[in-house]
């Protein structure tokens, strides 16, 4: 049923309380009373959810039996509902874009206190929408085809993941990841919570199945540089920076390492956090994947020293290149390789490019970077690690084991001065660490804890269990850090907190102090953001869609979130989120085309005189001048719909779908008109 | 109309104001002030484009026009428009109509622009309670009742002329009244 | 469009039995219209063959006591020029109205305000003020202001009085067809004249010109960029202008791309932008407000700073873009303007 033209307008209105959500605040009857009074308003109704089976139906009825041609729903965000209502009324046989949907619940009920004020503001943005509908087309839906392909930006857990899920189901996946090997932080866990089982051992099956998957093309030691096109049709620039290394000559057998003119490590090991040392011709660690040796240009004495302006380096050609004759015939070390940039097609993304540990040189009250016995969390991870600097004994820079240990949480988290979110996963890890550290040493531990935060499943649990180890456990933020003043020579550190459960001043002489130091979003998240045009909370993570209707989707069409970039979790939920953003990826890939919103922007040929106004404006070249008919053109498939022509075209003769000049003014009217006192 | 429109029920005004949200951020961030449940005034009536490039300056002084005491403007920030360089174009026109909506006798403070992130929930609230906060202070705009007043010296004539008329050209009998066509052709 | 075809499938109604009967009326405005009519030339001598002229106070004399003497309705036309600015004009507008089929809005002033419409950004009294006392022209020293009623020799003289607004023709009558222009064209009055008197009239409430911006006819629009950017702006009397290039890639304001046309690009041709004099096309509620947005949208710079100072170009941006629409913008008025 369309409606033809002349047909006079009939609108039903329903004005949804949300439960109480709405109701409480807004007098939902005295809207639709209202509402009722209005030209155009067949049917004006109430009911406590709209977006029901019986709500909907209740629509769908009225379209049928009172012969509507016009629905306007009032109720929450339309980024929220808008498409239920709009099914609705398309079940109802009209077409979906005779709906308009009324925000008073985001918009009103939810941020207003005055409950006379809250009805009005709900009977002036009903009105505006009850102006607007009767100027409302039927529009189509445009169906573009999608690329099948998908990008996976991060190869952590979360994207290791979501790349072999994606595969698994037949799909070409490109994994591309900044540094030289895939893993990203879990490869350098110990152990992990709740079920201290190794972490290389759960982690390394999974990136040796990344590395040999026939439908994951892996690009390591690179980073996205561009990205263009939209939902189904992204063009993404992919840098890949030189490794000296010919990936596809280099076995992996470290002969190069081996035979470098530098016989022993020299340099700080970045995989080991500077605990270690390597060569200038390095494995990241052991288990890399892919396994493919890489050169350091700052440090290789085959290149001149420093960077030039473009960021590559001058061959010197003054070392012996020990690493090339080891090679060989399989003559995988050059040189003189360069960055390249390379262009891929993809219908979908998903950013897994994870989080930072929170720099404690932030909080020096704690002595990082002061006194050689303050590890951060991480560190300590890698010195107890088997294949750590230390190979998995727990001693300290001194080479002595610690006889007392405190791990101090919530560093960098929960703190006005620094972060104010929990980062989650501390709690779990220090208690994880506790356990570890007593399983190395006899040491005594203590962990000074503000709140301990133990949720989830087998969390409360491994608490409890690790617990009862017989580690101290004190609730108390850690005020300061110092060295133990009758004790300078051993490097001994007091720590100083308040016991807040027996309000004392606690000073525990200790050997190693252990940051627990908090999750927080990466550097580099900021221009990631801008080049994906994705949304950043507050604290910088990326922004889901919605927290709950569409927690791995992001504003942009097509592209979705996987793991701590989102914001900190621990293993569990990232890998669970990897496989819904998968999923939603793959649900898109499946559905073979993805819908358009129909708010492109047209030109009315007749009316155009060929000014060329708009033509620069359009940052997507959807506009162009017919040289023939000396008018502009808008090309509906490049139209994003964001209508800065219409409002740029000086004689009116652009009209954008869903928002046409008439529309709005309607609702200007609208909001404005005089209400009932 | 009549400047009852911008009073509430017990006779106070309140200004009303008009906002033109982009979808991608302000929007979005009036949503999160929700979710968020952040109080703020109930002046507002946000009227959502898709991009604050749309907000063609029609709207704007259509609005007030139609009885805004304020409009705002939210879009993207500088460099994060959905639409790549929407919100540059919305700054460029703003900055000429601020300037002509001064000429024309409008307070410039009642039009603002404002970047608000999607993530700025927290922004929303404190620009539009900073936004009536100012229109306050400045007071009702109200053009409407301004047509009226302006047309009040038509109805004034009109009704001179119906009279004068129906009287079947009979001679103006008040002379204080200005001299009108019917005595300057005689 | 050509002229031609701005009427084109329109029945024709009952022929006109008898000479119909025209009237001319002279409101706020400088005269020229008025002589447009005369440059009509030899067609002049057609038009009045065929109509009854029963009203020409710029020509013929006539006593507002034998309009008034009309039957109602008895005027097939009354084409009036000027704004409505003062009592009488407003009393004569509104008898014509009476009296006509027909109320023709003619030219700039009568459609959209004109350049009087100008006036609605001050007072009356500023107005009164500057012309008979401040003005550098003035020799006043008396200060002497027309009087609305005086005594002389036993006669009271009255003269009209000046409204606080200036309006177009619409906003004091019913208006049934606009012919756009200051002044109008010869050929656009032609087609007017034509369309009244072959009864091949457009829908009521038409501005009769084709609904398409000026660049479609303007002789320069090859020259126009498709990538233009405003880094400055220009008045034609600051820079040697490219007599064959667009205005618009010179950073010289013109109004084309939000006027209508049907001028021929009159003044382009002569070597001057377009001012605006033909109003705005149909879609569009405020000319002023439309091309500002479209310059705005296309300058260069994305800095407020930069942005300000590609603005300076453009001084006068009330006198700049209303030229002509001033009291038929959505505003009207200077809205802080006082009445008295």
């Amino acid at each position: 049923m369309e409606t033809r033209k002349n047909e006079p307008v009939r609108i039903g209105f329903y004005v949804c309380h949300c439960g109480v959500n709405i109701a409480h605040m807004v007098d939902v009857e005295a809207v639709a009373k209202y509402v009722a009074t209005l030209p155009n308003v067949v049917v004006s109704r109430n009911y406590k959810y709209m977006c029901s089976d019986p709500g909907q139906e209740m629509i769908q009825t009225d379209i049928r039996e009172q012969r509507l041609n016009r629905v306007v729903v009032a109720a929450c965000s339309p980024l929220l509902h808008e498409h239920t209502f709009r099914g609705a009324t398309e079940a109802g046989g009209l077409n979906p874009f005779y709906f308009q949907m009324v925000n008073i619940r985001e918009h009103d009920s939810w941020v207003h206190t005055d409950r006379l004020e809250a009805t009005r503001k709900a009977m002036a943005l009903a009105r505006a929408a009850i102006q607007r509908v009767p100027h409302h087309k039927p529009l189509e839906v445009k169906k573009v085809p999608i690329n099948p392909d998908v990008l996976i930006v991060g190869a952590g857990i979360a994207g290791i993941h979501a790349a072999i899920t994606m595969a698994n189901a037949g799909k070409k996946v490109c994994l591309v990841e900044k540094e030289p090997s895939i893993g990203g932080h879990m490869a350098m866990f110990d152990k992990t919570f709740p079920t201290l089982d190794c972490a290389m051992c759960v982690l390394s099956p999974k990136m040796a199945t990344v590395g040999s998957h026939p439908n994951i093309t892996l690009w390591t030691y690179s980073e996205v540089v561009k990205v263009d096109g939209y939902v189904g049709n992204f063009k993404v620039t992919v840098r890949r920076k030189p490794r000296y290394i010919i990936e596809d000559l280099c076995t992996g057998c470290q002969e190069c390492v081996a035979n470098c003119v530098y016989k022993e490590p020299k340099f700080p090991d970045a995989f080991n956090l500077g605990l270690g040392k390597r060569k200038p011709v390095y494995m990241p660690f052991a288990q890399a994947i892919p396994s493919i040796a890489i050169i350091d240009p700052e440090v290789c004495l085959n290149f001149k020293r420093g960077k030039n302006p473009d960021g590559s380096y001058t061959v010197s050609d003054k070392c012996k290149k020990l690493c090339v004759v080891a090679c060989g015939d399989r003559k995988a070390i050059d040189f003189t390789q360069k960055a390249v940039d390379k262009e891929i097609t993809v219908g979908t993304i998903i950013m897994a490019t994870g989080f930072k540990t929170f720099d404690p040189h932030r909080t020096p009250y704690y002595g990082y970077g002061v006194y050689p016995n303050v590890y951060t969390a991480l560190e300590l991870e890698r010195v107890i690690n088997a294949s750590g600097p230390t190979e998995g004994h727990l001693v300290m820079r001194n080479g002595k084991e610690p006889k007392r240990v405190a791990i101090v949480h919530c560093v960098g988290s929960r703190d006005e001065n620094t972060n104010r979110w929990c980062s989650r996963v501390c709690c779990l890890y220090s208690l994880k660490l506790a356990h570890l550290i007593l399983e190395h040493t006899d040491a005594e531990v203590y962990n000074f804890y503000i709140d301990m935060r133990t949720p989830g499943k087998s969390m409360e649990e491994f608490y409890n269990r690790v617990a009862e180890e017989g580690m101290h456990l004190v609730r108390g933020r850690v005020a300061d850090v110092y060295p133990d003043p009758n004790d300078t020579a051993s490097g001994r550190l007091i720590v100083q907190a308040e016991d807040t459960l027996t309000n004392r001043i606690l000073k525990i002489p200790v050997d190693m102090v252990v940051l627990s130091v908090g999750l927080e979003p990466r550097p580099e998240a900021e221009d990631l953001r801008r080049l994906f045009n994705l949304s950043c909370s507050s604290e910088g993570w990326f922004l889901e869609r919605h927290p709950k209707l569409a927690p791995v989707s992001t504003f942009t069409d097509g592209i979705f979130l996987a793991g701590c970039c989102q914001g900190p979790k621990d293993i569990p939920d990232s890998v669970a989120q990897a496989g819904a953003a998968a999923a939603e990826a793959f649900s898109l890939i499946d559905k073979g085309y993805v819908e358009q919103e129909p708010n492109t922007a047209f030109v009315l040929a007749e009316e155009c005189s060929g000014c060329k106004s708009c033509i620069p404006l359009c940052p997507y070249t959807a506009i162009s001048f017919n040289e023939e008919t000396k008018k502009a053109v808008i090309n509906e498939a490049l139209c994003k719909g964001c209508g800065t022509c219409v409002a740029a075209c000086p004689s009116g003769s652009i009209v954008q779908n869903l928002f046409e000049d008439q529309e709005i003014f309607s609702e200007i009217d609208g909001v404005l008109a005089p209400l009932p006192q | 109309m009549s400047d009852s429109t911008n009073k509430t029920p017990d006779g106070k005004w309140t200004p009303r104001i008009v906002a033109f949200f982009c979808n991608w951020c302000t929007y979005t961030a009036a949503d999160l002030a929700g979710v968020s449940r952040m109080k703020y005034a109930s002046n507002i009536r946000v009227i959502r484009l898709m991009c604050s490039g749309r907000v063609d300056p029609q709207f704007v002084v259509d609005a007030f026009a139609k009885g805004a005491d304020g409009v705002l403007i939210g879009g993207c920030h500088p460099n994060d428009c959905h639409y790549v360089e929407g919100n540059y174009k919305c700054l460029r026109r703003y900055q000429m109509l601020k300037r002509m909506i001064a000429d024309m006798g409008i307070e410039p403070d009642r039009l603002r622009l404002e970047w608000i992130s999607a993530a700025e929930g927290e922004k929303v609230r404190r620009v539009v309670n900073e936004m009536v906060e100012t229109v306050k202070q400045l007071g009702p705009l109200n053009i409407p009742c301004k047509f009226e007043e302006w047309d009040k010296e038509m109805e004034a004539l009109a009704g001179h002329v119906a009279h004068s008329q129906s009287a079947a050209g009979a001679a103006c009998p008040d002379h204080a009244k200005p001299q009108t066509a019917q005595t300057a052709h005689v | 469009m050509p002229l031609a075809l701005i009427t084109p499938n329109l029945k024709p109604l009952k022929p006109l039995m008898f000479k119909p009967k025209v009237a001319f009326y002279w409101c706020a405005s400088c005269g020229g219209c008025e002589e447009t009519v005369v440059d009509l030339a030899e067609d002049i001598l057609g038009v009045v063959e065929k109509v009854d002229i029963v009203l020409w106070p710029v020509a013929m004399d006539f006593k507002y006591k034998d309009v008034e003497a009309m039957p109602d309705k008895s005027i097939l036309a009354t084409l009036l020029n000027g704004a409505i600015r003062s009592t009488e004009q407003e009393e004569m507008a509104r008898l014509l109205r009476r009296k006509s089929q027909y109320m023709i809005a003619y030219g700039a002033c009568a459609h959209l305000g004109g350049i009087p419409g100008l006036a609605n950004q001050f007072t009356r009294e500023h107005i009164l003020k500057f012309n008979y006392e401040d003005g550098p022209a003035m020799a006043n020293e008396k200060k002497t202001r027309p009087q609305l009623v005086t005594e002389e020799n036993g006669r009271t003289p009255r003269l009209p009085a000046l409204t606080n607004v200036v309006r177009s023709l619409d906003q004091v009558v019913e208006v049934d067809y606009y012919v756009p222009g200051c002044p109008p064209t010869p050929k656009i009055t032609r087609a007017a004249v034509t369309a009244l008197l072959e009864n091949r009239l457009p829908p009521k409430g038409s501005v009769i010109a084709p609904d398409i911006a000026l660049c479609d006819e303007c002789p320069r629009k090859a020259t126009k960029p498709a990538n233009i950017s405003f880094r400055e702006f220009k008045r034609p009397h600051q820079a040697l202008m490219d007599p064959q290039k667009c205005f618009l890639a010179q950073g010289v304001v013109c109004m084309g791309p939000s006027t209508l046309s049907g001028c021929e690009a009159a003044c382009i041709s002569g070597g001057m932008p377009c001012t605006g004099c033909f109003g705005p096309t149909s879609r569009v509620r405020d000319q002023g407000l439309k091309i500002m947005s479209s310059l705005c949208s296309n300058l260069e710079p994305k800095d407020e700073q930069g942005i300000s100072a590609v603005l300076q170009g453009i001084p006068d941006p009330i006198g700049t873009f209303y030229r002509y629409g001033l009291a038929r913008s959505l505003l009207r008025r200077k809205v802080n303007l006082p009445t008295d």
